[in-house]
């Protein structure tokens, strides 16, 4: 047994768990600047195929970097709290 | 094959290109640094095909020379005394790797006060690292050692680093007959380098990273598999390399007429030599005296000990070397393997420092020790330093 | 030449599911160190937050091939698998990824070693000034005033200028970088992996916990570090100096945006803030900086010819 690994996801498990606030995506508002992609830290904003974007909820950790980044304000950070508000 | 006349570290030099070695990193210390200015004439004159890396620290030539093997290049680099007490963490890096290195390590006392000459406490201080670790009695078997080590380290069964470790100045400097093996021959013997993994954006490998706390502890456990298994590999390459190139020394011991001893040494590095000669000396004498030299420190030879040393009425153990508060390091191992047989043991710390041994000095201690179990029947000392003889009288004042 | 987003591959570029804080500039960093090199690198890590990213066995957190090493030896072990690499024919991309205290403190020496002998190397220091790992001690690029949990009152030493330190080495290539501007960091990396020798990378990483800001602020916090002039943008190549275009209107302290803005953000910064002998200190130390880069680009060509 030798002290290697692989690179792969959830290398220290689920780390969506860890959200205390969620992005939410307002398509409407996107602009398709990529600059959520650009900034995210986690890979856990994605592009589609016509680069608007999503999210990876099962990874995302709720920083809230794209939010702060997105220039038109398209992404906001939701509570998870129950009870909370929004999707 | 070829006999030259070479100093140690150069026959060491010899091997190191024989063996087609592609990265050198080391820093210089006396002791060691005739090998690496030697290395660093063959690179620089294309006699040997390798990158030199002139590291500013001994910390950073294992660092290196580990860098490089990880990334799948034969690797070697060499140190001695504080150099080696530098890079000690490095050396605990490289085995938990299970990167196959290779160093040779001039031994060489540790200071204050600053002292070049011989002393095995740098090598023996490594014992817990993980490192096989041999140590040569003859400019020869350094360079024999040296060969085998690529061969032994780099098979699968072992994947652990090796230290190969020459008395400094005795056979680091002082010039012998060496047969040096042709390129031919070593290319036939020498298979080509193996490890467990390499780190390369092809293989995407990382090493090191936390693991749990369980998986460390099987880690370890394969490491010590691994050392359980280098005896045998050690054994048999021994065996091969006295077919291919006529010299076998016994595997990880050496016995010197140990078969039908009485009473035997044990002993590591170049004294064993002195010993040997006294053996003789003991002989003639009628004492049936004998001596176990120690090849390999790592792994411990604790079968062939228990074997070589079965029924005899008598074993001391000469380090060149002490842990403060306790005693030699070889004695202790001995001492460990002996338990239960009831066998009379004397632990003697000798030759710090450099301070010369000779074989009448060996002769007459192995007397005193004989003339003691004779008349006491079981005899166990731990503890018996051989003071310089202008000191001797202050061990009655201490009373050690 | 600038990089368009949209022609960026659609890839893996980090590993989500690591064990970074939410709002890690070093896992950012990290992402463009691979939009940048690709699948032709291999890391070098040392102790550091980077060490503990990659998570637990069997898997890794960090999108490379790495060898993790001891705290003091990721130059030299950096030199040893490039040695390794050109012994058997590879072009491969070897990069140091190593913070403050593997770089400009414990690791300082065998980064300098590594330079002297212009070992082909790519090494980025990811500055997030301050022991981070270990929990935010104060490290030598810690920049003065800051609090630490070893400088409880603040540091009351200057910031190790540490990327002109690299230019008085005079190795091929040195920049500074800042995770707030990717693309600029980007470019300097592509830069940097087409020169021989080695090349020092600079990268400004505001960290959250350790800096005591939102998680969220990370990027703005880079940014602003550099329009208030606290980090400039610039590289050395060959004995040229020249200031990074998002750094250039900052030459200009009437340009900048007062450093006051960036501050009050982070939370270390707060007994600077009310203290204006500290607060002096700090533009102090700053101001060096851009002397520095005057008189880097009066006579660095002169000085350093290569």
């Amino acid at each position: 047994m030798v002290p290697i690994s692989y690179p792969a996801e959830g290398s220290s498990g689920k780390t969506g768990l860890w959200r205390t606030e969620r992005p939410v995506v307002h398509l409407d508002k996107c602009i398709k600047c990529l600059f959520c992609w650009l900034y995210c830290p986690e890979d856990t904003i994605l592009r589609r195929e016509d680069d608007y974007v999503y999210v990876d909820y099962e990874y995302c950790k709720g920083c809230g970097i794209c939010a702060n980044v997105c220039p038109t304000h398209a992404i906001e950070m939701v509570s998870e709290a129950p009870g909370g508000e929004g999707a | 094959m070829t006999l030259k006349t070479l100093t140690g570290n150069h026959a060491v030099s010899e091997a190191v290109k024989l063996s087609r070695v592609k990265v050198i990193a080391a820093y210089p210390i006396t002791p060691q640094t005739t090998m690496v200015e030697r290395l660093a004439e063959m690179v620089d004159k294309g006699e040997l095909e390798a990158k030199m890396i002139r590291v500013e620290s001994e910390h950073s030539a294992l660092a290196a020379t580990f860098g490089a093997a990880a990334a799948g290049a034969r690797a070697f680099t060499a140190t001695s005394s504080h150099g080696l007490l530098y890079m000690h963490e490095v050396l605990w890096w490289a085995a938990g790797a299970r990167i196959p290195v290779v160093m040779a390590v001039a031994a060489r006392a540790i200071g204050p006060p600053w002292n070049i000459h011989v002393e095995h406490s740098d090598f023996i201080d490594q014992r817990d690292t993980g490192w096989l670790i041999s140590a040569a009695q003859e400019n020869q078997e350094a360079l024999d050692l040296t060969l085998q080590a690529f061969r032994i380290s780099e098979d699968p069964r072992v994947y652990l680093p090796m230290i190969v470790a020459l008395d400094g100045f005795i056979l680091t400097h002082t010039v012998a007959p060496v047969d040096v093996p042709s390129q031919e021959d070593v290319d036939r013997w020498l298979p080509p380098r193996r490890q467990p993994y390499m780190i390369t954006p092809e293989s995407n490998v990382v090493m090191g990273n936390i693991s749990s706390d369980e998986d460390y502890f099987m880690m370890r456990y394969s490491m010590q598999a691994a050392m359980q298994a280098a005896k045998q590999v050690i054994k048999e390459v021994d065996l091969e390399y006295g077919k291919t190139f006529g010299r076998s020394y016994g595997g990880l011991l050496e016995c010197y007429r140990c078969e039908d001893a009485d009473y035997t040494i044990v002993i590591t590095g170049s004294w064993s030599g002195d010993a040997k000669k006294a053996v003789d000396m003991l002989r003639e004498k009628g004492i049936r005296a004998g001596v176990a030299r120690i090849r390999f420190v790592r792994p411990w030879p604790e079968e062939d000990l228990k074997d070589r040393l079965a029924n005899k009425k008598g074993v001391i153990v000469f380090d060149r070397s002490v842990s403060f508060g306790s005693y030699g390091q070889l004695f202790t191992e001995t001492a460990a393997t002996l338990y239960g047989t009831g066998t009379s043991m004397r632990g003697v710390v000798a030759g710090l420092g450099g301070v010369d041994v000779r074989p009448e000095d060996f002769a007459s201690e192995v007397m005193n020790f004989v003339s003691r179990v004779e008349e006491s029947g079981r005899v166990y000392e731990p503890q018996k330093w051989m003071l310089p003889k202008k000191y001797e009288y202050v061990a009655k004042e201490v009373g050690i | 030449m600038p990089i368009r987003l949209a022609d960026l591959p659609r890839r893996r570029f980090g590993m989500p599911g690591n064990a970074a804080c939410p709002g890690c500039p070093e896992t950012m960093g990290l992402r463009y160190v691979k939009m940048a090199l690709g699948d032709n690198a291999v890391l070098v890590i040392p102790a550091g937050c980077s060490s503990v990213i990659q998570g637990m066995v069997p898997k890794s957190g960090i999108n490379f091939p790495i060898l993790n090493i001891v705290f003091a030896s990721a130059a030299s072990a950096a030199s040893g698998i490039k040695a390794a690499f050109e012994m058997s024919g590879k072009n491969y991309n070897v990069v140091v990824w190593a913070g403050d205290g593997g770089t400009a403190d414990i690791g300082f020496q065998s980064m300098s070693g590594a330079a002297e002998r212009n070992d082909d190397i790519i090494y980025i220091c990811v500055d997030n000034e301050a022991y981070m790992n270990t929990g935010i001690q104060r490290s030598g690029l810690t920049p003065y005033g800051a609090w630490t949990t070893t400088t409880y009152a603040g540091k009351t030493e200057k910031k190790k200028p540490l990327p002109f330190i690299m230019i008085a080495h005079n190795v091929p290539y040195v920049a500074t970088a800042t995770v707030g501007y990717p693309q600029d960091f980007i470019e300097k990396l592509r830069k940097a992996a087409s020169i021989r020798g080695f090349k020092y990378i600079h990268l400004h990483a505001p960290c959250p916990i350790g800096w005591r800001f939102d998680p969220g602020l990370t990027a703005k916090m880079a940014q602003l570090a550099v329009q208030t002039g606290a980090f400039p943008l610039f590289e050395y190549e060959n004995g040229k100096f020249s200031l990074s275009p998002y750094s250039g209107m900052y030459r200009n302290p009437q340009k900048r945006v007062p450093l006051v803005e960036y501050l009050k953000l982070q939370g270390r910064f707060q007994t600077v803030l009310k203290d204006p002998e500290k607060l002096k200190g700090l533009q102090e130390e700053i101001d060096d900086m851009w002397r520095w880069i005057e008189m880097l680009e009066k006579y660095g060509a002169a000085a350093l010819k290569r």
